[in-house]
């Protein structure tokens, strides 16, 4: 069964407090030469059938939409065969 | 006629009772609204108040915003219906674009409950026209996703069209841009509100009065503007 994932992220203007603090744990770890952490979501859409372009249309509307919120995130959509 | 003012109750809404309370208290009549109502039922405004809508899942006010009656909701208030969002209300109308910019976590990550200080910048939108300009006030404040963010183009021009209807006092609490609580639409129908003017207007049970001023402001404006008659 094809997936499709949808990730998304704030965008790099955007503070992300979550990545900061995991950036903080890194360090306590022990884990050094981490510059920077950014936290975000993945969607993992299980597909019926094949991925055609209108469906990966559809797809990209509604993360733009619904899974994404453009004013503060950006998003990736890829196709796993 | 009095007023009448809806109150949306998405499923995860938690301070409906409290709006409407607020709403009779300040001489208007109150109306139930829900999530799946296909149409408004006439009302003069609506208010949507703070909770989780939806549990907040995948983001505040994200998955409210494709409610049924969200879709009358953006419709009216691009028309010019006064609506107020209080909390999740205000995330509800930046994810619906009724207003700009998004709420996002608080930069320290902990969720606050506090009584705040606010300065009221701006008395000509519909829900603030009973404030002076410089007034003080002291609402409580509860969020955890509660800082205010825009590019700041959007900031510069929401600063230069005096649509920065509150400013917090004192420490920030939530690492919002200019320290923005709310915002109004150009046409100044439309305000989001972070702090909960809603719990603030019985001595009772709120620290003050001075939330009530919102819901005042709103049945002067109706009045003013001949929607309904004193």
């Amino acid at each position: 069964m094809p997936k499709i994932i949808v990730s998304v992220a704030l965008k790099p203007e955007i503070l992300d407090p979550q990545g900061r603090a995991v950036l903080g744990a890194l360090g306590r770890l022990g884990l050094s030469g981490v510059a920077d952490v950014r936290q975000g979501k993945q969607f993992v859409l299980s597909i019926d059938g094949d991925v055609d372009d209108a469906k990966l249309a559809q797809i990209n509307e509604i993360a733009a939409t619904l899974l994404s919120n453009p004013v503060i995130e950006d998003f990736t959509v890829e196709v796993r065969p | 006629m009095t007023p009448r003012v809806g109150v949306i109750t998405f499923p995860g809404s938690l301070d409906d009772k409290d709006a409407a309370r607020a709403v009779r208290l300040a001489g208007g009549e109150s109306v139930s609204l829900w999530h799946a109502d296909a149409n408004l039922h006439s009302v003069d405004a609506v208010v949507l108040p703070g909770g989780f809508s939806y549990g907040d899942y995948l983001r505040c006010g994200a998955i409210a915003k494709f409610a049924p009656v969200m879709e009358k909701l953006v419709d009216a208030g691009n028309g010019g219906l006064p609506i107020l969002g209080i909390c999740n209300g205000f995330q509800v109308l930046t994810e619906s674009h009724l207003l700009p910019g998004a709420l996002t976590r608080n930069d320290h990550l902990h969720f606050i409950c506090r009584d705040q200080k606010l300065r009221i910048e701006n008395n000509s939108s519909a829900w603030t026209s009973d404030f002076e300009v410089g007034a003080e006030i002291l609402i409580p404040l509860k969020n955890g996703e509660g800082g205010y963010v825009a590019d700041e183009k959007t900031l510069d021009e929401l600063e230069g069209e005096g649509r920065v209807i509150a400013r917090y006092l004192g420490l920030n609490p939530n690492g919002s841009r200019r320290d923005i609580a709310g915002i109004t639409n150009a046409r100044g129908n439309v305000v989001g509100i972070m702090p909960h003017p809603e719990h603030a207007v019985e001595k009772l049970t709120g620290p003050t009065t001075d939330g009530l001023g919102f819901f005042t402001s709103l049945i002067t404006s109706l009045v003013n503007n001949g929607k309904v008659s004193a």
